[in-house]
């Protein structure tokens, strides 16, 4: 009986105790997991932006921490469960590899916001995930390639083969084939983010193959300097504008642009507004830019890519517009059909056109 | 598939430039292993390289300067390890994880001006009408002098080790150090001096992959090199000629793997991704089946009243 109570009591002065220290926490502490370093020159990069822009917003009311190079799997895992043990109000998660990882630690920190980027598991009310319509961008992309290609062999690098990827393969050949029915896509797949020896190679290869056009979906600059090293091969910035490598052969880029969403969830924590949600924002609210084309493109050309950023802009175009087949031929969209997000964001097929299977 | 897409030639001459990195960094580490010290700040001796050869090739603008200041510049953070484990006696594991990550987090500061700055070209060696033999020429003298400094490494390292009364000291302070140091052999000294043989040839593979391989400053841009090196060690049982096999193996197949799939070969990607990594150990480890086995006083530390 003693003992029970003495636990009670201690149970009562811990209580107390977290309480108090609750009131005397006045900062908001947000933190950030990054799969790559800060200085990757392309997505981590952006998102550290995003995280310095909520420090420059609310000033002394937040602090935010971040820890960098986590690998996806489980030693994310306790890099999130100690953040939250460190007091973390809130976390953002930022590489699609963190999706388990993120709603595991969720589970256990109720009290604790997550949002998660570019995943679609929310598995607990206290996870929301964010992503951007990167697609939007590769449309463009893929209209500058196909029209400025010679050799008519696009090269891809590829990371992962997860929705986000796929679709931006998809969207840029879609409209690479539209504007040049020769076109052919090389697809590499690098099983990376961030590696940039790995990265160059994978450039190198492609362009040893005849590739004059290279697009990438990992992390890192380093295929732009492979490609400025070949010369007469151009490339597009990757999450970031990666500007050092214009005119050429950096000819334009999607920058990703987190700082607006990461100010205003910063902002419903602190208010106590914080609701679940999904996001997935495109050119049109500002998550996607296109970084400047430059003049190494054609004005013609540069024309038709600004209005095709207008019209996904302003909604009256869809990157995935029927008429479309699937790669195996069966219909994907009939005639002025649009894909729904839910196809998007699941998307685990190519379209008709593109050789090649997507690894499991 | 269109098998025709790849060139045989520059297929092998990008799997020989592939491999010089990991081979530097695994022959220094294969000596510093053999004098009975396992360093584990391999990875952290390399972008520390390749941010000093980055950083004098862009202020000097030769690239071989580049190179020695890479090599001075691992050097110098091995002397770190050295102190740790020779002076202060502390445990090698902990002081070389330490040090791996003391080296990525003094790389980024010293490369935080440098990022997006292109490099001057590191230029073939001339090895004049040699170059110009088809097939061939491309293959073996088409290369920057990195290379051939590589391959002149693992060879001396080999006869050093095999031949010469240097190399039975080391590998005698590595095998036995309270032995070794009865027969008056300083192996401290000595495996200061093998730290430091270890530290600079992993910085010049550091500066192999800022200078050559991609060329240009990125944060981490090592990706886990050093680690793939600590481990080449290992599966070569200590052995230099095995390195070479090993590193040679596993740049050209990571070089073969991502020909293939640009060339839409029907293999499942998965499997080729992961074949750089398979095909290296499985060859290894049947070489190492005779009775070679790692050095005896490995990863042991030495106090001489003991």
């Amino acid at each position: 009986m003693k003992f029970t109570t003495l636990m009670a009591s201690a149970a009562l002065a811990l209580g107390l105790a977290g309480a108090a220290v609750a009131d005397g926490h006045e900062k908001t502490k947000v933190g950030f997991v990054y799969v790559g370093p800060v200085g990757d020159g392309g997505w981590t990069y952006e998102h550290d932006q995003g995280r310095l822009a909520v420090e420059a917003e609310f000033g002394d009311a937040v602090e935010t921490v971040f820890v960098e190079n986590v690998a996806e799997g489980p030693d994310s895992e306790r890099v999130m469960t100690q953040m939250a043990l460190d007091g973390a109000d809130l976390i953002f998660t930022t590489s699609f590899g963190y999706m388990d990882p993120t709603n595991n630690v969720a589970a256990k920190f109720p009290d604790v916001k997550f949002e998660h980027a570019t995943g679609y598991k929310r598995l607990h009310p206290n996870v929301s995930t964010y992503s951007a319509r990167f697609y939007e961008g590769r449309a463009i992309q893929g209209h500058i390639a196909g029209k400025m290609t010679k050799s008519n062999i696009i090269g891809y690098i590829a990371s992962f083969p997860i929705p986000e990827v796929i679709r931006g393969i998809n969207s840029a050949y879609i409209h690479a084939k539209k504007v040049n029915p020769d076109v052919e896509f090389k697809i590499i797949w690098a099983y990376t983010w961030f590696d940039p020896s790995k990265e160059a190679d994978a450039a190198k290869v492609l362009i040893e193959q005849g590739a004059d056009v290279v697009l990438q979906h990992t992390d890192s600059t380093a295929p732009q300097a492979a490609a400025q090293e070949a010369g007469n091969v151009i490339t597009f910035g990757q999450a970031s504008d990666m500007g050092q490598y214009a005119p050429l052969p950096r000819v334009s880029s999607i920058i990703d642009d987190w700082a607006p969403y990461y100010i205003a969830r910063t902002r419903a924590v602190m208010e106590g507004t914080w609701e679940q949600k999904d996001t997935w924002d495109g050119i049109g609210a500002g998550m996607v830019g296109i970084g400047e084309i430059s003049d190494a493109v054609p004005a013609d050309i540069k024309a038709e890519a600004l209005e095709m950023k207008a019209a996904l802009a302003d909604g009256s175009y869809h990157a995935f517009t029927g008429p479309l087949n699937k790669q195996d031929g069966s219909p994907f969209l009939a005639e002025g059909e649009t894909a729904d997000d839910g196809t998007l964001a699941g998307m685990n097929f190519f379209v008709e056109g593109i050789e090649g299977d997507i690894p499991n | 598939m269109d098998l025709s897409a790849i060139n045989p030639v520059l297929l092998i001459a990008a799997m020989i430039a592939a491999a010089t990195p990991i081979l530097l960094a695994a022959i220094g580490e294969l000596v510093v292993e053999r004098a009975g010290v396992l360093n584990l700040g391999v990875e952290g001796m390399m972008i520390t390289g390749a941010v000093c050869g980055f950083i004098i090739t862009v202020n000097i603008g030769s690239p071989t300067v580049g190179f020695i200041a890479a090599a001075i510049g691992g050097a110098v953070l091995s002397l770190l390890f050295a102190f740790l484990t020779q002076i202060a006696l502390a445990n090698q594991v902990a002081s070389g994880l330490a040090l791996t990550l003391f080296g990525l987090g003094l790389s980024a500061l010293m490369g935080q001006s440098y990022v997006g700055i292109k490099p001057p070209r590191v230029e073939a060696t001339p090895l004049g009408p040699l170059a110009d033999i088809p097939v061939i020429g491309p293959i073996v003298f088409g290369h920057d002098m990195v290379v051939y400094i590589g391959l002149a490494i693992v060879a001396a390292t080999w006869a050093t080790l095999k031949f010469t009364r240097t190399g039975l000291v080391l590998r005698a302070v590595g095998e036995n150090h309270d032995a070794a140091h009865a027969l008056g052999y300083k192996v401290k000294r000595i495996r200061t001096l093998a730290i430091l043989f270890g530290g600079a040839c992993a910085g010049l593979g550091g500066a192999y992959i800022s200078l050559v391989r991609v060329p240009q400053w990125t944060e981490g841009m090592t990706a886990g090199v050093g680690w793939i090196a600590l481990a080449l060690v290992v599966f070569a049982s200590w052995k230099p000629w095995r390195v070479l096999l090993g590193a040679y193996l596993f740049g050209g197949i990571t070089q073969l793997q991502l020909n293939l799939q640009g060339a839409g070969v029907a293999i499942p990607v998965e499997y080729l991704a992961m074949s750089p990594y398979i095909v290296t150990i499985i060859v290894l480890v049947i070489l190492s089946a005779d009775k070679s086995r790692a050095p005896g006083s490995l990863g042991r530390t030495f106090h001489a009243s003991g």
